[in-house]
C-alpha cells in the first residue's frame, strides 16, 4: 500500500513535473538600447533550439518567447542570449561577450543609453 | 537627418610652457539654432589625453606640437580625425555612421524605395511618391516610376497601357489589397477606375509573384493598397483642374463608430467637357468624360482577440465620347455623318477580408478574402459594337504558420475563381465561362542574416485549362553589407480577353480574323510563360549621402501566347504562337541623395521583346514586337525645403523620360500614302510639380505634363476618311496631347 502511495505520489509529482508544454510562452527582461540589439537578442533566441518564436520590444526591454519547453527552458535561452553580449534577467553577459557589440549598441553605457533615449 | 557641426574655436592659451586647444561642438540642425553637443569625445591619437564636452559643447585639451591628430567621436557617428599642425579655429561637420541609418539617425523616408530584405524584387511606392505627379488615378500614378511604362495604345480612346518587363499590363497581377481586380473586361480602362487619392501606397513586384495570389502573374505583380479608415484623415478633399478641360473632385470622409468599427466614404467624380483638337486632325485628343466613383470601407480591428477584417462596397460609372469634334452622339451615333465612339462602363464591387491572428501563438494567422465584381461596358467605335459584360468571383483562404521555429514559415491554402464573360463583338456573340479551384503551398526560409528563400507550388483545377502546377521561388542573398543579390523563377497562365486588350482594334478599319487552333478560348489555347530574373541592389554612401545601385534582368518565355498580328494593315489576326516569344528586359536604376532633401533617381532600360509572326498572309518570323522602345531612359529629381515652424514647405520634383525609336507595324501592303516609315522617332518628354505646402492641412500644386509639347504629328492614319479601308489610329508612339498644365489643391482634418 505505501508502496502504490509512493508509486502514485511519484507519478503525480513526475506529471506536475514534466507535463510541459510545447507552446509555452514566457517574458523576460533583456537589456539592450536599439534595434540592432533587437535583430541580435532575437537571433540568438530562436537559434536556441526549441525556441519557436522570440520577440523583443525596444521599449520595455521585453523577451516575448514561445518555445518548445520539452526541448529547452529559460535558463538556455537566457545563456544564448546572454553569450552574444545582452544581460537578461537572470544571466549577466561575460566582459568578453558585452564587448562583441557594436559600440553603438553598449547598453551598460550611460551616454550611449542617453543617446537613444533622443531618437525616441 | 541629424548633423553636428563641430567648430573648434582654438584660442592658444600659454600655461607655464604648455598650450592648450579649446572649443564647442555643435549640433547643426535644420532650424539652424547652435545647440551645443553633449558628451562627445576629443583626444589626440594614440594618446590618453582626452575631453568630453560639458552641456554647453565645451571642451578643452592640452595642445603639443606632439599631438598631430585629433580624433572627435559621438556614438552613432563616424569618427573624425583631423591634423592639427598648429593650435588654430577649426570647423568641422561629424557624419552619421552609414551603417547604421535605420538605428541611429531619422532619415527622411524615401518615396519609392527597395526592400533590403524581402526574397521578391518589391519596390515600394508610398503615398509621397504618389504626389509627385498629378496621378488622378493608379493608371497614372507610375510616370514617376521607371520599372513600370506608360503608353497610350491608340489615338482615340485616351486609355492609358501599363507595361512591365516589356510586357503590357495582362501580363501583370494587378490587385487591390491583394485581391485581384484589374483583369478581365476591366483589363482597358481598369486602372482609371482607382481614383489616385484612394491608393496609400503601392508594390511593384518583378518577376513571379507568389502563389497565394493564383496563378495569373507573368511579367510580375502590382498591388495597391487603399487608404484605411482607421488611418486615413478624417476629412480629405482634393480639386484638380488641368488646361486640357479636365477637373476632378476627390472626398474622403472617416468617422470612427466605436472602439472596433471605423468606416469611410470615397468619393470621387471627374469630367471633362472641353473639346480640343491641337494637331487639327478633326479628332479630338482627349475624350470627354464623365466619372463617378463612389467606395465605402468599413474597417473592423479587435487586437485583443486577434481580429481584423474589411470590408468594400463601390460604385463606378464611367462614360467617354470621343471620335471626330462634330459627332454629336444623339444625333450620329452608329452612322457615317461623323465618326464617333462613346464607351460606357458600369461596375459594382463588393470585397470582404477577415483576418485572425492568434493572441496566443503570434505566428499562427488565418485569412479570408472574397471578391465579387460585375463589370458591363458598352460602347461602339464608329460603326462597330462592342459590348462586354464580366462576372467575376474570387475566393482564398490562407493558413500561416512555423515549422520548428520562427525562421521556416509556411502558408498554405486554398482558392477558387469564377468568370463568366458575355462578350457582343460587331454582331457576334462570345460568351465562356471559366471557374478553378486550387490549393497553394508556400515555405519560406530565413536564416536570419544573409539568405532567405520562398518556395511556392500551386495545383489548379480549370475548366478549360485543365489541371496544372505553377511553381515559383524567390531566393535572397545578402554576400556583403548593403549588397542584396536576388533569384527569381516561375511560371504563370491566363486566359487572353483578345477584344478588351485590344480594344484599340475597334478604332481602324481592320478586319478581325481569328486563326482558329481549337482552343476553349475564342478558338485559342489560354497563355503560358515562365519568367526568370536575377537582380543585383547595392546600397552604399556617397560622400556621406545615401545611395543605392539596382541592376536587373528578366526574362519571360512564352510557351503559348496569342500573338496579335498588325502585320498586314487591312486586317489584325489572332492565333496560337507557333515558334518562340520572348521579352528580355535589363534594367539600371541609381538614386542617390544629391544634397539635403534633394534626391536623383536615374534609370536605363534594354528590351529585347520578340515573336514569331507566322500566322498571316506572309511568314515575317521571329521579329522585334512593335511599338516596343528598345532603349529607354529615366531621370527623377525631387526637391524639398525645409519645414518651417507652422509645418508647411516647398517640393519640387520633375521626370524626363526618353524613348528609343520603335518599329512601326508593318504599313508595306497598305498603299503608298498611308504607308508609314519602319521605325518611329524618339521621344522625349519632361513632366514637373510644384506643391506648396501651406501647414500639414492644406497644401496647393500646380505642374506641367510634357512641358516641351512633343507631339505625334498625325497620329491617326487616313483620319479625313474615318470610314474608308485605311482608317487607323493604332499607331500611336507618342503624346497626342501636347502640353498640358494642371493645378489643385489638398484640404485634410485630422
Amino acid at each position: 500500500m505505501k508502496q502504490l502511495v509512493m508509486i502514485t505520489l511519484a507519478l503525480f509529482l513526475g506529471t506536475g513535473l514534466f507535463a510541459q508544454n510545447k507552446n509555452e510562452k514566457a517574458t523576460i527582461e533583456v537589456d539592450g538600447v536599439c534595434m540592432m540589439c533587437k535583430e541580435r537578442i532575437e537571433k540568438a533566441s530562436v537559434r536556441t533550439k526549441g525556441v519557436k518564436s522570440a520577440v523583443w520590444n525596444v521599449k520595455t526591454h521585453e523577451l516575448s518567447l514561445i518555445y518548445d519547453a520539452r526541448k529547452t527552458d529559460l535558463k538556455t535561452i537566457q545563456e544564448s542570449v546572454a553569450a552574444v553580449g545582452h544581460d537578461t534577467q537572470e544571466i549577466v553577459a561575460s566582459d568578453e561577450a558585452y564587448e562583441s557589440v557594436h559600440p553603438c549598441c553598449k547598453y551598460r553605457d550611460e551616454d550611449v543609453k542617453d543617446d537613444h533615449k533622443n531618437e525616441n | 537627418m541629424r548633423l553636428i557641426l563641430c567648430i573648434f574655436l582654438a584660442i592658444p592659451c600659454l600655461l607655464i610652457a604648455q598650450e592648450e586647444i579649446s572649443g564647442t561642438i555643435l549640433e547643426g540642425n535644420d532650424s539652424g539654432k547652435e545647440i551645443g553637443l553633449f558628451g562627445a569625445n576629443v583626444y589626440w591619437l594614440n594618446t590618453s589625453i582626452g575631453a568630453v564636452t560639458d552641456d554647453t559643447g565645451y571642451f578643452s585639451l592640452p595642445y603639443d606640437p606632439a599631438y598631430k591628430k585629433m580624433v572627435i567621436s559621438y556614438v552613432g557617428f563616424t569618427n573624425d580625425t583631423l591634423t592639427i599642425t598648429k593650435p588654430r579655429a577649426i570647423k568641422h561637420t561629424l557624419r552619421p555612421k552609414g551603417d547604421l541609418d535605420e538605428v541611429l539617425i531619422s532619415t527622411r523616408k524615401k518615396a519609392s524605395s527597395r526592400s533590403y530584405l524581402h526574397s521578391q524584387n518589391v519596390i515600394n511606392v508610398s503615398s509621397d511618391e504618389l504626389l509627385k505627379a498629378a496621378c488622378c488615378n493608379l493608371a497614372e500614378s507610375f510616370e514617376t516610376n521607371p520599372s513600370i511604362d506608360v503608353n497610350f495604345p491608340d489615338a482615340i480612346t485616351g486609355t492609358r497601357q501599363i507595361k512591365m518587363l516589356g510586357l503590357k499590363s495582362p501580363n501583370i497581377l494587378i490587385t487591390t489589397e491583394n485581391i485581384p481586380s484589374v483583369r478581365g473586361a476591366a483589363q482597358a480602362q481598369g486602372l482609371s477606375f482607382i481614383p489616385g487619392t484612394w491608393v496609400e501606397s503601392i508594390q511593384i513586384t518583378k518577376g513571379a509573384g507568389s502563389v497565394s495570389n493564383g496563378f495569373e502573374s507573368i511579367a510580375g505583380q502590382i498591388n495597391a493598397e487603399l487608404q484605411k479608415p482607421s488611418a486615413d484623415d478624417k476629412l480629405f478633399v482634393n480639386a484638380y483642374a488641368a488646361i486640357d478641360g479636365r477637373y476632378e473632385l476627390n472626398t474622403h470622409l472617416n468617422t470612427k463608430v466605436n472602439n472596433r468599427w471605423h468606416t469611410g466614404l470615397y468619393l470621387h467624380g471627374n469630367t471633362r467637357t472641353l473639346k480640343s483638337d491641337n494637331n487639327d486632325d478633326g479628332f479630338l485628343d482627349l475624350p470627354l468624360a464623365k466619372q463617378i466613383n463612389v467606395m465605402n470601407r468599413w474597417q473592423y480591428t479587435d487586437t485583443e482577440n486577434g481580429f481584423v477584417s474589411f470590408i468594400n462596397l463601390r460604385f463606378m460609372t464611367d462614360e467617354k465620347q470621343t471620335g471626330q469634334l462634330d459627332f454629336d452622339p444623339d444625333r450620329d451615333k452608329l452612322t457615317t455623318n461623323f465618326w464617333g465612339s462613346e464607351i460606357k462602363t458600369t461596375r459594382y464591387d463588393f470585397s470582404a477580408k477577415l483576418g485572425w491572428v492568434n493572441p496566443e501563438i503570434p505566428y499562427q494567422s488565418i485569412g479570408v478574402q472574397t471578391a465579387f465584381s460585375n463589370h458591363e461596358q458598352e460602347s461602339y467605335f464608329g460603326l462597330k459594337v462592342y459590348n462586354i459584360n464580366h462576372q467575376s468571383f474570387y475566393g482564398n483562404a490562407i493558413y500561416n504558420t512555423i515549422i520548428s521555429d520562427s525562421r521556416h514559415k509556411v502558408k498554405m491554402g486554398l482558392s477558387t475563381t469564377y468568370d463568366r464573360y458575355e462578350e457582343l463583338v460587331l454582331n457576334t456573340e462570345f460568351n465562356r465561362t471559366e471557374n478553378s479551384v486550387g490549393g497553394f503551398f508556400e515555405y519560406t526560409y530565413d536564416n536570419l542574416g544573409d539568405l532567405n528563400l520562398t518556395a511556392g507550388i500551386r495545383a489548379d483545377n480549370h475548366n478549360l485549362f485543365g489541371f496544372f502546377v505553377t511553381p515559383r521561388l524567390h531566393v535572397r542573398y545578402t554576400p556583403w553589407e548593403q549588397g542584396v543579390f536576388r533569384f527569381s523563377v516561375g511560371s504563370g497562365r491566363r486566359s487572353a480577353n483578345i477584344f478588351i486588350e485590344n480594344q484599340q482594334l475597334f478604332s481602324s478599319n481592320r478586319i478581325i480574323k481569328i486563326l482558329d487552333g481549337g482552343g476553349d478560348i475564342y478558338g485559342l489555347d489560354p497563355e503560358k510563360a515562365w519568367n526568370y530574373g536575377v537582380s543585383y541592389l547595392q546600397g552604399f554612401n556617397l560622400f556621406g549621402r545615401k545611395a543605392d545601385v539596382t541592376l536587373d534582368f528578366y526574362r519571360t518565355e512564352f510557351e503559348n501566347q496569342v500573338i496579335v498580328d498588325w502585320g498586314n494593315s487591312r486586317d489584325v489576326l489572332f492565333y496560337n504562337l507557333n515558334g518562340e516569344s520572348f521579352a528580355n528586359s535589363f534594367q539600371v536604376e541609381a538614386s542617390m541623395e544629391l544634397f539635403d532633401r534633394t534626391d536623383l533617381r536615374l534609370a536605363y532600360k534594354y528590351f529585347d521583346v520578340q515573336a514569331t509572326f507566322n500566322g498571316g498572309a506572309e511568314d515575317r518570323g521571329t521579329i522585334e514586337k512593335a511599338l516596343v522602345p528598345k532603349n529607354r531612359l529615366f531621370a527623377n529629381i525631387g526637391w524639398e525645403s525645409k519645414l518651417n515652424e507652422k509645418g508647411g514647405h516647398w517640393k519640387v520634383d520633375a521626370t524626363y523620360n526618353w524613348l528609343d525609336s520603335q518599329r512601326y507595324p508593318f504599313t508595306d501592303r497598305s498603299p503608298e500614302e498611308f504607308q508609314l516609315p519602319e521605325r518611329t522617332p524618339t521621344v522625349g518628354t519632361l513632366n514637373f510639380q510644384v506643391t506648396k505646402v501651406f501647414s500639414p492641412r492644406f497644401e496647393l500644386y500646380l505642374g506641367g505634363e510634357n512641358v516641351t509639347n512633343v507631339q505625334q504629328e498625325k497620329p491617326i492614319l487616313s483620319a479625313d476618311v474615318p470610314f474608308g479601308f485605311n482608317f487607323d489610329s493604332t499607331f500611336v508612339y507618342g503624346p497626342i496631347f501636347g502640353s498640358s498644365y494642371y493645378t489643385g489643391l489638398r484640404y485634410k482634418l485630422q
